[in-house]
């Protein structure tokens, strides 16, 4: 008899239904169900911030959510950041700051930039710095991070403020 | 040529060799040559500084007439 | 000449400016794949079985329960890594390591794996593996192995470098000796001697992404590799050695990599992936957990120094010692000479001699941590150098640019520096801002110099054009840091085309020659070099064929500005062509269009970084907190600074989390204790300042653009530079690595200055 959840959600804006395990994390099911491998498992124990998703807007470690949490819920991943072929401004910021190395914590800080200028349009250095300790980084020392995100930020509100 | 502590041993303990040489390769040889329990100590890594230029890997490296060469274990980074 | 490799000290058009990186969109948009990104049909899920004991008799394994599991495909041992390496010592420990044979030597040694349908079935799968162990007595202290009652990690060590030769078996594996000089006569002379002893516990690279691997070996002895790593080659050629398959027929492509730092330069699980995609004949995928990458991959060397010097009144040092003790794990290597080798070589010194000691202990197989064995030898003499400016009431900077070594100086481990950077540094140091940033209470200033090698080795590059003028730049260097757009950009420069007409890939090995590892700072320097010459190899095909699309004599093209230019007054007729025009052309005048480069990259050099940092203590709690830091270091050429800088910074914030927090934290047990990122803090977004960066550029005579390799260094001078600075800010030395909260509070308390 098999103990597989059915479980129906919306990712990115679309809908999907996938079967898991009650033990699956929504990590694993974003990664290996969906073949959607921009959230990384970098420690599986949420203390790195690698896998960080929004679930209903909320900023989470997707390997301290369980697959079948999602189920009726909205998540968002670092694939759905970009509409149409354009990037988001924290995505060109990123590359324009050359802030990321290797870039495995890369769609980790992005989900999380994001979430920070959700809620906070205009955040200075410390909060940026805050907003962002739950993401670690090896390569960059974070500052040119800082930086792409403020840029971002920067961005964001003059094209709201010319709408 | 000068040769760094570790490798004294097999020299006799000498810390300094005349060699004629004109290439690593060379060098190398002729070390073996006189001092064949250098063979072991060479194929294990070594690398040769000629005039304060470190060279691991090329033999072909050309070692200029009066050139100060130095004979060391050989390094890695990360 | 193509391949010749003087500075030509030449103006540059695009070298030096900041475009985007070629894989930025792809790593910011989640499509780029890393080493648990690939997935194959069928594949099985590899997990390891680990040692729970430091050190144990591996007396009995049984398999026959996980065998027969439902699901379970393979299930491995030393059994199926049969030994052949043929008395190769490095090679048979890297086989050892990879999978225990009798014995178990550090907590989280492998000793089993397994390959299931998935994770479910191979985690209970290892939990039916039955180890039957003798536990051992341990030792993982590094002083505590050198006495002489310590149990013995490997048997067969007899200390090399001490005469007589020992018939003892010892922990310590080599004593090695480097210097020149009298240094007692030196002493002697001294008006001033101060003495002091160090500690620094062992850290690990702390990549992000954990090590991983897609591993699918045939019955007919071939077989492909997906792995994260910083040298597919290399990796080829262990793999195939330890397995016994050939290395043309291992094909291993490098996915991108989640951080190295050194910590990948070598194989661990990934020959035990391919023992079991063999025996299942299925691929398999193994991909490390955290835990497991702190237990058991190569973290760097726990140290105890000794440091004495001795100066005239005047600040000129007339001597100067060094004892070094690394520990290299439960396998022996080089790491305490290559402290011994780089303690002093920031200074001009008359008397010098360090003695550097590769110790064993029951803790997991050390590797390279970004100039290995440097940041350790460089907190122990960089302190005592502070110290000896108290007690000369110098100036610290002052005191290191009146002993710096320069051009002709005799390095103390033995060579004589031709044109090097380290005074520079100083002086840049000497006269930046941030030394004259004012300090408040409990705040202090600190700085120190540091020193390590660049390495070239084994390169290859291709450059193919394509018929419409864009460029296929392949290497084989792993990017680790942005080096593509390097590269990208050397090649715009050589060929005068824009940046955006070159997209330059890292390829497998099937596809080009050998090409060492990245590390030692090569990557830029020597895929940099191939490509250079590669790009004029190509230059003089472009020029030919321009030469037969006008018919004239080959001897009359020359090459400007992206185009084929007919020189003389009787071909002033004759229009440029540009590359994309002759590319148009090429089916028609000899075919593809290509330029190659195989060389062994050498000269890149030894290079300086001088750091300045302020840090702010509270006397209460021990909590410091970094106020400000500055990195200046010598690069020869930036080529693509946003990316040199990046390199400064990260180094610097490796070394700050060394400082302050990182360590290894073993119990009574010899287990490890805090095996994961919340208890092995390393620093977080909000932990650290804007890192100041400056570039000095003093070409490097051996590289045609002066490039010097750049992405160690920066390591070398933080731990020293945090010390220095909290020392000050603390009115105590602080002598133990990390100094954390508890350690700082003990040192204030205790109160020596």
């Amino acid at each position: 008899m098999s103990e597989g959840i059915h479980v129906a959600t919306t990712v990115n804006g679309d809908a999907v239904e996938y079967v898991c395990s009650p033990r699956e994390t929504l990590l694993d099911v974003l990664r290996n169900r969906l073949g959607l491998t921009g959230a990384k498992e970098g420690c599986g124990t949420g203390d790195c911030g690698a896998c960080s998703v929004t679930v209903d807007g909320r900023l989470v470690c997707s390997c301290l959510v369980l697959g079948a949490e999602a189920d009726g819920r909205e998540v968002t991943t670092v694939e759905g950041l970009s509409t149409g072929g354009k990037l988001h401004p924290l995505q060109t910021k990123f590359i324009e700051h050359a802030a990321l190395q290797c870039g495995i914590c890369t769609p980790g800080f992005l989900v999380s930039a994001k979430a920070l200028l959700d809620r906070n349009p205009d955040p200075n250095e410390e909060e940026i710095r805050y907003a962002l300790a739950g993401n670690l980084c090896r390569c960059t020392g974070y500052d040119k991070i800082v930086r792409a995100v403020s840029a971002a930020a920067k961005e964001i509100r003059n094209s709201n403020a010319n709408r | 040529m000068q040769l760094s502590a570790s490798l004294r041993e097999f020299a006799g303990g000498a810390a300094s060799v005349t060699v004629e040489a004109t290439s690593i390769r060379e060098l190398l040889r002729k070390l073996i040559e006189r001092f064949p329990r250098m063979q072991r100590r060479i194929d294990e890594g070594v690398a040769v500084s000629i005039n304060g230029e470190i060279y691991r890997d090329d033999r072909n490296q050309q070692i200029p007439d009066g050139a100060e060469v130095f004979l060391l274990p050989r390094i890695q980074g990360g | 000449m193509a391949t010749d490799t003087t500075f030509t000290n030449q103006e540059f058009k695009i070298v030096g400016t900041r475009p985007p990186r070629p894989d930025g969109v792809d790593k910011v948009t989640g499509r780029a794949r890393f080493g648990a990104d690939a997935s194959a049909a069928g594949q099985l899920v590899g997990l390891v079985l680990r040692s729970p004991h430091a050190h144990a008799k591996i007396k009995k394994i049984d398999t026959s329960k996980a065998e027969k599991l439902k699901g379970v495909k393979a299930v491995v041992t030393s059994a199926d890594l049969p030994d052949l390496t043929k008395g190769d010592r490095g090679m048979f420990d890297m086989l050892e390591n990879c999978m225990a044979r009798d014995r178990a030597l550090y907590d989280g040694h492998a000793v089993a794996a397994v390959a299931a349908i998935d994770a479910e079935t191979a985690r209970q799968a290892l939990k039916l593996i039955k180890v039957d162990y003798e536990v051992l007595p341990h030792v993982t202290d590094v002083d505590e192995a050198m006495k002489p009652n310590a149990p013995i990690v490997q048997p067969y060590i007899r200390t090399a470098g001490i005469e007589p030769k020992p018939t003892k078996a010892s922990n310590v594996a080599q004593k090695s000796e480097f210097g020149h000089g009298d240094v007692e006569a030196g002493f002697k002379q001294a008006d001033v001697i101060v003495e002091r002893s160090y500690k620094t516990e062992q850290t690990h690279q702390g990549y992000i992404e954990p090590h991983a691997c897609l591993a699918s070996v045939g019955p007919d002895g071939q077989g492909e590799l997906w792995v994260t790593t910083q040298g597919h080659f290399t990796f080829r050629n262990v793999c195939a050695g330890l397995l016994g398959m050939d290395i043309a027929k291992l094909k291993v492509t490098s996915s991108e990599i989640g951080g190295g730092f050194g910590g990948k330069t070598h194989v661990w699980a990934e020959p035990v992936a391919l023992a079991l995609s063999r025996k299942a004949n299925r691929p398999v995928k193994l991909v490390m957990t955290r835990e497991e990458v702190f237990r058991a991959t190569g973290p760097t060397c726990s140290t105890s120094i000794d440091v004495k010097i001795g100066a005239t009144k005047d600040g000129r040092i007339t001597a100067a010692t060094a004892t070094l003790r690394y520990q290299d794990g439960a396998f022996t290597s080089i790491w305490g000479m290559l402290g011994a080798m780089t303690s002093f070589a920031c200074y001009d010194l008359a008397n010098v001699k360090s003695i550097g000691y590769d110790v064993l202990v029951n803790r997991p197989k050390v590797a390279a941590y970004r100039a290995p064995s440097a940041p350790m030898a460089a907190f122990a003499v960089e302190s005592t150098m502070d110290l000896l400016a108290a007690e000369l009431k110098m100036d610290p900077i002052d005191l290191r640019i009146r002993n710096a070594a320069k051009e002709g100086t005799r390095a103390s481990y033995g060579p004589t520096y031709g044109p090097i950077g380290i005074g520079p540094t100083l002086q840049a140091a000497k006269n930046h801002p941030h030394m004259k940033a004012p300090l408040g209470k409990n705040q202090g200033r600190g700085m120190a110099c540091g020193f390590w090698f660049n390495f070239g080795g084994q390169t290859c590059t291709d450059l193919n054009i394509g018929v419409d003028g864009t460029v296929s730049l392949t290497v084989g260097t792993v990017d680790v840091g942005g080096s593509r757009a390097s590269l990208s950009l050397i090649a715009a420069e050589e060929l005068g085309i824009p940046y955006d007409r070159i997209k330059c890939t890292i390829a497998d090995t099937a596809s080009l020659g050998h090409n060492d590892t990245t590390e030692g700072s090569r990557g830029t320097f020597s895929s940099g070099m191939a490509t250079i010459f590669a790009a004029r190899n190509a230059i003089q095909v472009l020029k030919a064929r321009a030469a037969k699309m006008w018919d004239i004599d080959v001897a009359d093209v020359d090459w400007k500005n992206g185009r084929a230019v007919a020189l003389r007054a009787e071909h002033g007729n004759l229009n440029e062509l540009t590359l994309g025009e002759i590319a148009a052309k090429s089916p028609q005048t000899g075919g593809p269009i290509a330029g190659h480069n195989e060389t062994v990259a050498d000269g890149a050099g030894v290079s300086f970084a001088t750091h300045i940092c302020d840090i702010e203590v509270d006397p209460e709690t021990g909590k410091t907190k970094i106020l400000r830091y500055t990195v200046i270091q010598d690069a020869g050429k930036a080529i693509h600074p946003d990316y040199v800088e990046g390199q400064f910074q990260g180094a610097a914030a490796q070394g700050i989390g060394w400082a302050l927090n990182e360590e290894y934290i073993y119990g009574t047990d010899g287990r490890l204790q805090n095996a994961g990122f919340l208890d092995y803090r390393i620093p977080v977004c909000s932990d650290l300042p804007f890192i100041d960066t400056q570039i000095l550029e003093i070409p490097n005579p051996g590289h045609p653009y002066g490039v010097r390799g750049v992405g160690e260094t920066s390591i070398v001078p933080p731990l020293a530079a945090i010390a220095n600075a909290l020392s000050n800010a603390a009115g105590v030395r602080m002598t133990h690595i990390p100094m954390s909260p508890p350690r700082v509070l003990k040192a204030i308390k205790n109160g020596r200055h």
